[in-house]
């Protein structure tokens, strides 16, 4: 469903991401983790086309995006939906008002059944009756949910997660882990996660995709990635520092 | 001193060219009709009702003062009467379009730029976009046609309480004979003076939305790059309307003229 072939992005004289391979099929639950500032978000930004790359392809449903303009790939994010890191709520909007654009903005739903489906993919986030709410006034975890429901309210195949976790209490992002399994469930949707979060890539994913190096370095099930024994894919799970990146 | 001189054109041609193709877009998305009612309404009021209270003090005391200095000058040579129809063509075809529109240049080109340049920086635009929605659709055309069509609504308060103004303070107190200096501001002042005023207003009025949008569109990201894209809207919508002022005076004059008007 998602293949990316050779890809290679950098921002100046740094690479960022250099002959990048990589394959999702449809209803897979695939967990890209490494190290911050290694180039997951990058990478997830190139999937939906927010990025192009220097040199490669990016294939949705057997269409290349890259060489696609703003206005045909709006066609093709319409197959998406994503969550990003801080949750990219529209500030000037309500709770209410930014889980109804996606419908808003598609103009083929009555303002009644478009309520209807707002306060019923709230309440399947747990964030009912906070329709009037601003996001200025909710929790980063509710901010989080509210996103999410933004990005599911259209019924899109594939979900992206951008660090859906990162800046959570342990228990918050627990919920938020449940969720994103909820959501794959009753949707029966594409998920891809970039996480550091090593709790949760084991629980979210059913494969995980390491990014080292700007490559993808390993690329297993929860278990195999887990038990691995390569001392790079051991470090980053034990969490454990290299000598020369301690500071003091 | 060469590279930097090298820089600064080249990210010139780069800062024009990419405008050039906003602009393009922009054009394209207002052709398709793809404009929201409501964003549209509520652009009007953000640009052209809260504009007022700037736009008429500005034209009044600009009125007031050109009248006030027309006055002393002309007095010198006996010329009391031709006060206001000086003010009146002033204002009409130079200062009103012009002063209006670097107060809302200040104005609204900065909030523009500061209302998309923080959508950049904390992901709205990219979110927008995978919401399946162009940005220009959303965010651009609705201030760019709300400023086609407030500026010229300003503009026409301006020269209003301008002449108005100069006529309080020419009649009023500076005691010019007020028949005479109204057959005068009517002998002299001509409608093309008013349509040469509009026709500018409306080109200022692209170039302010059109830079403000493009310069918070593209701001570099941290609160500095907000910082620095509603500085610059502010001065290059700025240094445009003066530049572009030059030629569409030379251009609609001579327009004018070769028309009869």
């Amino acid at each position: 469903m998602i293949q990316v072939r050779n890809l290679f992005k950098s921002f100046g004289r740094h690479a960022v991401l250099e002959s990048v391979d990589l394959d999702i099929k449809s209803g897979e639950s695939v967990v890209i983790i490494g190290r911050s500032g290694g180039g997951k978000s990058v990478l997830l930004k190139h999937l939906i086309g927010l990025l192009r790359p220097d040199q490669g392809t990016v294939n949705v449903d057997g269409e290349n995006i890259c060489g696609m303009n703003e206005r045909q790939l709006i066609q093709v994010r319409a197959k998406f939906g994503m969550v990003f890191q801080g949750a990219a709520l529209f500030d000037s909007m309500t709770v209410a008002e930014n889980v109804a654009f996606p419908l808003l903005r598609q103009r083929k739903h009555t303002a009644g059944e478009i309520r209807r489906c707002v306060d019923r993919t709230l309440d399947v986030v747990g964030l009912p009756g906070t329709q009037n709410k601003t996001p200025a006034e909710l929790s980063g975890g509710m901010r989080k949910r509210v996103g999410l429901a933004r990005a599911i309210i259209y019924e899109p195949r594939i979900i992206l997660y951008d660090e859906p976790t990162t800046g959570l209490d342990p228990i918050v992002s627990d919920s938020i882990d449940k969720l994103i399994m909820r959501v794959n469930e009753i949707l029966k949707v594409t998920s891809v996660v970039v996480t550091h979060d090593m709790r949760s890539a084991r629980r979210v994913g059913q494969r995980i995709l390491m990014l080292h190096e700007r490559k993808i370095y390993a690329n297993g099930t929860p278990d195999e990635i887990f038990e691995s024994r390569d001392p790079i894919v051991r470090q980053f799970i034990d969490g454990v520092a290299d000598p020369e990146d301690i500071l003091f | 001193m060469n590279d930097f001189a090298e820089k600064w054109i080249v990210g010139g041609l780069l800062g024009l060219g990419q405008i050039t193709m906003l602009a393009r877009e922009t054009l394209a998305s207002i052709l398709r009709f793809k404009m929201n009612r409501r964003d549209l309404l509520f652009q009007i009021y953000s640009i052209g009702v809260k504009s007022q209270s700037v736009t008429l003090v500005t034209g009044a005391f600009t009125g007031m003062v050109m009248a006030a200095q027309t006055y002393y000058q002309f007095h010198k040579i006996k010329m009391d009467t031709g006060t206001l129809a000086v003010v009146s063509v002033s204002m009409c075809s130079e200062l009103g379009p012009v002063l209006t529109a670097l107060m809302v240049a200040g104005r609204v080109g900065a909030a523009m730029a500061a209302e998309l340049g923080t959508m950049r920086v904390t992901e709205q635009i990219d979110a927008l976009r995978t919401l399946a929605t162009h940005p220009v659709d959303y965010l651009v055309v609705p201030r760019v046609v709300a400023a086609f069509i407030a500026l010229p609504i300003l503009t026409i308060e301006a020269m209003s309480i301008g002449i108005g103004s100069s006529y309080v303070v020419g009649v009023g107190l500076l005691k010019i004979d007020p028949a005479y200096a109204w057959w005068n501001l009517l002998k002299y002042s001509h409608d093309s003076d008013v349509f040469i005023g509009l026709i500018k207003s409306v080109v200022y009025g692209g170039i302010i939305a059109l830079v403000g949008c493009y310069k918070g569109l593209s701001c570099s990201v941290g609160a500095e790059g907000v910082g620095r894209a509603t500085t610059e809207a502010v001065v290059y919508a700025s240094i445009s309307i003066l530049i572009s002022n030059f030629f569409l005076t030379l251009v609609l004059e001579q327009l004018a003229i070769s028309m009869n008007l």
